[in-house]
């Protein structure tokens, strides 16, 4: 098969709409565009059954007992926002204490910064090297006054998946609500909010091949039935949790893409596995000094992420950027000109974080595709350690410790 | 973020990569940056003791495209200036001449600083090689 050029591998950050899903969305634009809060008209039943649909093919795929359970949310952001946000406020008679990690994506740590303005305390638990929570840092973590543990499922970064399961048993043995950001995760790998004791899920349609602006928060209604107070104040839409019209073709199109990931996601995830071994092998057998970030085994199917030592990583994008998609740590593709946050925090070198690239497969991906990838990284890598004082400095037998850095 | 023709350019065929050896009489060497912070640079003069034309120049670069990019340029430029011409070189000639973005203008900072080491250590070496040959005589 013909490459057809730019590549795209950094599905990560966001995934193509599968044709099958806008197909399912369209006539939702045109010829059925009724309001699903009209309930006199066929209009509004036509709308009103759509959403529901969706609801229940969401609600299979992350295994909840009742569709009503699922909050549809304008994405990943806001469902975390209003899990956050909504807990803590509903709850703040019972205790201000949240326990999260540093790991998190943005928003939900960005969430939690300001939660900490308004006086709730947060604790954010470290990860182990391999991107790993340890669950008993949050058992030492939590206190009388906890009310929430937000951990993520899967690390946008590195793709480690965490043992969700045993950190909803420590919650609901503590009687602790608990949070799980499976932004990453849904429609990915399989998710059960019933067998892995989750509280709260936040996803999002555009990771699992949906379109973007809709999302989720999963709200478990019974053992133990949890409340939110919601963020955004209106029709009482969504059981009163989130107001607004509901975007009806981009929830259809979430519906579908769910069912879709449901009915494909075995053997698209040993696909995308054995692609993205054949990618991880082929790069770290031809480069030396290039190290896996994140878990070797327990990560998302098709995720890879590696630290190529002594070259920056936004020089690497820019040698592929011509024809392949792909995102680093690095500070100088990062809007805060900081290096990655998530790297960091496993331990590495600030120049590791740097070097780091996220190659991220999808539905799409070709062997063809991998192979090329492959292939261009190692020579554009080769290149740029050639002009690379570090290397240089390295292979002399430097230890680059002793240097005395002159930092700006 | 679009990068300028010119930094394209310097980042895919960049001009006086490598290295000379630091001893060599006339030979001006800066290492600046640290590796944490993302960028590194070595820029390497080689001066005519006659003359003090610097007669070649070379670099080696760890950072992004526009550090690359700079370092590139500053090599370029040194090449048949004297010492106090190279001097005047500044960082602000760099971004007009790549047109770096607000967020790349401490690659041209460091490039300027490359070069001011590079100076300094030909000048420092310099002093003492002509004091060494004084005593000789």
């Amino acid at each position: 098969m013909a490459l057809k050029f730019p590549i795209f591998m950094d599905s990560q950050s966001t995934t193509p709409c599968d044709p099958r899903v806008v197909e399912a969305m369209l006539p939702y634009f045109t010829e059925k565009f009724g309001h699903p809060a009209s309930r006199n008209h066929p209009f509004g039943w036509e709308a009103e059954a759509a959403v529901d649909r969706a609801r229940e093919q969401l609600a299979a795929l992350v295994g909840a007992r009742d569709p009503k359970e699922l909050v549809f949310t304008s994405g990943g952001t806001e469902s975390i926002n209003l899990a956050l946000k909504g807990v803590t406020e509903m709850y703040r008679e019972k205790g201000n204490h949240v326990v999260t990690t540093v790991i998190e994506q943005r928003a939900g740590l960005d969430v939690c910064k300001r939660l900490e303005r308004q006086g709730v305390d947060v604790t954010y638990v470290p990860v182990q090297p391999d991107g790993m929570v340890d669950v008993e840092e949050v058992r030492k973590a939590i206190t009388d006054r906890t009310i929430l543990i937000s951990v993520m499922f899967a690390n946008n970064e590195v793709g480690t998946i965490q043992d969700v399961a045993a950190i909803g048993k420590l919650a609901k043995d503590k009687g602790i609500i608990f949070h799980t950001d499976a932004t990453q995760a849904v429609g990915k790998v399989p998710v059960n909010v019933e067998a892995m004791g989750i509280d709260l899920l936040s996803c999002t349609a555009h990771l699992m091949y949906g379109p973007k602006g809709v999302g989720a928060l999963y709200v478990r209604r019974k053992g133990p039935r949890v409340r939110i107070a919601p963020m955004i104040d209106g029709g009482g839409h969504e059981r009163g949790m989130r107001s607004g019209t509901l975007p009806v073709p981009l929830i259809v199109g979430f519906g579908k893409a769910a069912e879709l990931a449901r009915q494909e996601m075995d053997t698209e995830s040993a696909r995308l596995r054995a692609l993205r071994d054949r990618l991880q092998d082929k790069i770290l057998s031809s480069l030396d000094e290039a190290f896996l970030n994140g878990h070797p085994e327990r990560r998302l199917p098709h995720n890879l992420n590696v630290s190529f030592a002594y070259v920056e990583g936004e020089s690497v994008l820019m040698g592929l950027n011509k024809d392949s998609a792909l995102s680093s740590g690095s500070a100088c593709t990062s809007a805060t000109l900081e290096p990655s946050y998530v790297i960091s925090a496993l331990g590495a070198s600030a120049e590791l974080a740097h070097s780091s690239i996220r190659f991220s497969l999808h539905r799409f991906s070709t062997e063809e595709e991998v192979d090329f990838v492959a292939n261009k990284m190692i020579e554009v890598v080769k290149r740029l350690r050639d002009m690379s004082p570090l290397y240089e400095l390295a292979k002399e037998g430097v230890d680059l410790k002793s240097i005395q850095w002159k930092a700006d | 973020m679009a990068y300028s023709d010119k930094v394209v350019d310097h980042y895919s065929n960049p001009r006086n990569v490598g290295s000379f050896t630091k001893d060599t009489p006339g030979v001006g060497t800066g290492l600046v940056g640290a590796p944490e912070c993302g960028d590194v640079m070595k820029l390497q003069i080689r001066v005519n003791l006659e003359t003090g034309v610097i007669e070649d120049a070379k670099f080696k670069t760890f950072g992004c495209g526009s550090a690359i990019a700079s370092s590139s340029l500053a090599t370029e430029w040194l090449k048949g200036k004297t010492v106090d011409e190279a001097a005047k070189i500044k960082n602000t000639d760099i971004v007009n001449e790549l047109k770096l973005p607000p967020v790349k203008i401490h690659c041209s900072v460091l490039a300027e600083d490359a070069i001011k080491a590079a100076l300094a250590d030909y000048k420092d070496k310099h002093a003492a090689q002509a004091e060494a040959g004084a005593t000789a005589k």
